[in-house]
């Protein structure tokens, strides 16, 4: 099993929590893992991209040339890596500023309207969480339950005031994939 | 305990815990996570942490360090080593324990900020002035990064000499899990030669100007000596399915894991590479090649540069075999696919030869 | 329909990437203003530093030389002894001049090399992400000094304009802001004057502006323009430090 994702969007809307909180439950959950957040020049206001790879052996590179998923949570990001998904691959995109009726035909898009459904838990800071429980049910990576239930841990300390409203930002995502 | 962090980060950690009590580091990307980590871990263990105007300064205040007896560390990528060269030698010549760094990116000049292995020639053939070398040690996992900073001050304190720890932009900025358990408090090794102000002893003169010929003479053997000490002990690599391999890979750090993944589908396509991954760039693990050459036929070097380490592998092989070479420089990252396609060729193209 | 404002014409055709509310953007302009203005494009030269300044390749259509992080004021007198009648200037953030730059730069200035130093202080290390520049100010917070900086560890914020006016060779020192209109119009001036001490041969001579760096002070662009007015420029008061006549 070696499933490499890319985590994309523009810089301050948590594309690189998104991609560690996967990261880090994935090593919770005793697999090999790499995360890698790109950096550069251009990330100046511009693109903020991260890869993730979750294996059940070493990994021999932690970049995905051609990942199994992509989740794009703005326009640019979305032009930019559906072209690299691999064929038959799983795109999620934040459908509330993105417009994927251009998408390759080979491939699968989900489309999650993570403004609209943030608005329900009153604060447009979790809708990075709330495509990442989407994400979760979309591609079995990783064990809901266990993120779940190893949520405190997977945040890290500091975080434990947000514990409650994280998971239920998870619970949203997961749940409107669910239907 | 496992953890994600970053090889800066990590590296950082694992130095502290290794005793490292002073960091001198100017920033450049990409090891700022490294001077970042020491910026605050440092100081809470005591130690001391100078953000110093330029790398050439860095590397005179790991001097003055070691001199006093501390175990001092600092961090750089390319641009900066350059810097460091003479700082490195006078090091070697004085003969002084310290730790440097290089998380190598694109070059030559100002390059770029992508990971390469451009820096091989400087770091295994002394890089300064003078006849000199540094144990230069190549991780290429995260894990392996916090694995090897103990051992680098380890083996700087026991030859005291300066030991480089060589990886690269890649390595530096990746997260994986790692654990410090392994660890260890360090050991206490003889500081019969560090300055403290002579109370009750003859008074010490660290000095590598010799003006006498037959003195710098001397002891320039004695610097060969101690380095030969270190090619009889301190040669340390990894292999890889080498035991039924007709051809053989070779490369090390970031290339090495690339040429892991290209390894494992070339096997699928019952090709029989293998790997030997050396572990100290210098001493360089001739032995291991030597030995596969009585075996193989075929060696493929692999690296992020235009072609660095195929001089030692030539030097090892001295004539024997057929060296085959795939490189990129500038930054590029090559994947495993890539890799193993361009050496399921060459392994078509060496059968073909041998009918 | 007449035209009230354009790209000048040194500036290439090039959407600019700094980062929003960054002042390396004006300056780079201004520097452009003024070689149109001054007829400058046949005989300027540009040594660009490491640092954020070295985008500036992307965007100023003059001749330009990348040097090594530090070096420009030796480069810039290479480059200006070899050419004398050309117009030669170095644009050098503070770690570039203050930093790791200090001996090229004071010895440059001591043996008053006719050129011209554009020194940047923003007060942090921009491109390589926030950390401690020889100007960050007592106190302030960087991601190597992230208990704020100690002047007993980490020294104090250099005066470079103070400093450089103690050398024989400098010739005419001004520091100016770039953080309002009223700002930007003395620093062209000021950039204009330091030409003409070039063009006069009176020595060396370096306009310090003090540009916001909203990314790493962690403020808004507005925000930033205004600590320079109640809080930088305290430290780093704006004016003449030295100006000898212009023959």
């Amino acid at each position: 099993m070696l499933i490499r994702t890319i985590f994309s969007g523009f810089g301050g809307q948590g594309v690189l929590s998104m991609g560690f909180t996967l990261a880090n439950a994935a090593m919770f959950e005793g697999k090999y893992v790499t995360y890698l957040p790109s950096y550069g020049v251009e990330v100046r206001g511009g693109t903020a991209n991260c890869t993730v790879v979750v294996s059940d052996e070493e990994i021999a590179s932690p970049v995905a040339s051609e990942p199994d998923f992509v989740v794009a949570m703005n326009q640019p990001s979305f032009a930019r890596f559906q072209s690299i998904l691999q064929s038959g691959g799983l795109l999620c995109a934040n459908s509330s500023i993105v417009d994927t009726s251009g998408a390759r035909r080979d491939i699968e898009v989900l489309n999650i309207p993570t403004s609209e459904l943030a608005e329900k838990l009153g604060t447009i800071k979790v809708a990075n969480m709330i495509m990442l429980g989407a994400f979760l049910r979309a591609s079995d990576i990783i064990s809901f339950d266990f993120v779940i239930k190893h949520l405190s841990e997977i945040l890290g300390e500091g975080k434990s005031k947000l514990i409650k409203m994280n998971k239920e930002a998870l619970d949203l995502g997961f749940n409107y994939v669910n239907e | 305990m496992r953890k994600l962090m970053s090889g800066n980060a990590a590296l950082g950690e694992a130095a502290v815990l290794a005793g490292c009590t002073c960091y001198f580091g100017y920033p450049i990307t990409p090891q700022n996570e490294l001077t970042e980590h020491m910026a605050k871990r440092i100081p809470e263990t005591g130690g001391v942490f100078i953000q110093s105007e330029s790398e050439v300064a860095a590397i005179n205040m790991v001097l003055g360090a070691s001199v006093a007896g501390a175990r001092a560390m600092t961090s750089s990528s390319s641009p900066g080593i350059s810097l460091k060269q003479e700082g490195i030698s006078y090091l070697a010549a004085d003969e002084l324990p310290a730790v440097i760094v290089n998380m190598m990116r694109g070059g030559p000049g100002m390059g770029n900020i992508s990971p390469s292995q451009s820096d091989y020639l400087q770091a295994t053939r002394g890089g300064g002035h003078g006849d000199y070398k540094t144990i230069v040690l190549a991780p290429s996992s995260v894990q392996e990064l916090a694995d090897l900073v103990p051992l680098a001050f380890d083996l700087a304190d026991e030859y005291r000499n300066p030991v480089i720890i060589l990886g690269d932009g890649m390595l530096g900025q990746m997260m994986e899990p790692v654990s410090f358990d392994n660890i260890k408090p360090n050991r206490d090794y003889p500081k019969d030669y560090i300055l403290t102000g002579a109370k009750g002893r003859p008074s010490r003169m660290i000095r590598s100007l010799l003006f006498d010929t037959k003195e710098e003479e001397e002891h320039n053997w004695k610097l060969f000596r101690k380095y030969q000490r270190m090619e009889q002990n301190e040669v340390r690599y990894e292999t890889f399915l080498l035991d039924d391999a007709e051809m053989v890979i070779i490369a090390y750090g970031i290339a090495a894991r690339i040429a892991k993944g290209a390894i494992k589908r070339l096997r699928q396509e019952n090709l029989k590479v293998g790997m030997i991954r050396p572990i100290t760039v210098w001493p360089f693990p001739m032995k291991v090649i030597q030995e596969a050459a009585q075996q193989v036929n075929d060696f493929f070097v692999f690296e992020m540069s235009t072609g660095q380490l195929i001089e030692d592998v030539k030097l090892a092989l001295n004539g024997k075999g057929h060296i085959h070479f795939y490189g990129r420089p500038g930054g590029v990252i090559p994947t495993p696919v890539e890799l193993s396609r361009i050496v399921s060729r060459h392994c078509y193209q060496s059968h073909r030869r041998k009918k | 329909m007449k035209p009230v404002y354009t790209r000048p014409k040194s500036l290439k055709e090039a959407h600019f990437h700094y980062c929003p509310g960054c002042g390396h953007g004006i300056i780079n302009r201004l520097i452009a203003e003024i070689v149109d203005e001054m007829g400058l494009r046949d005989t300027i030269i540009c040594v660009a530093p490491a640092g954020c300044g070295m985008l500036l390749y992307n965007y100023f259509d003059i001749d330009t030389l990348e040097s090594a992080h530090g070096r420009g004021a030796a480069v810039a007198t290479g480059i200006k002894r070899a050419r004398p009648e050309n117009l030669v200037f170095s644009y050098q953030g503070d770690g570039d001049l203050a930093a790791i730059g200090t001996a090229e730069g004071f010895h440059a200035a001591n043996r008053g090399e006719p050129i011209t130093v554009i020194f940047v202080n923003n007060g942090v290390y921009g491109m390589t992400g926030g950390q401690m520049a020889p100007t960050t100010l007592h106190r302030q917070v960087t991601t190597t000094t992230p208990l704020g900086r100690d002047s007993n560890l980490a020294g104090h914020p250099v005066k470079v304009c103070e400093v450089f006016a103690l050398l024989d060779g400098t010739s005419y020192l001004e520091r100016v802001a770039v953080n309002k209109p009223s700002a930007i119009i003395k620093a062209k001036k000021a950039i204009v004057k330091a030409f003409n001490h070039q063009l006069n041969r009176t020595g060396f001579s370096l306009v310090e502006i003090l540009s916001p760096c909203p990314t790493n002070w962690k403020m808004s662009p507005v925000e930033s323009c205004k600590w320079i007015d109640d809080v930088m420029s305290k430290q780093f008061p704006l004016g003449i430090t030295k100006e000898a006549t212009c023959l």
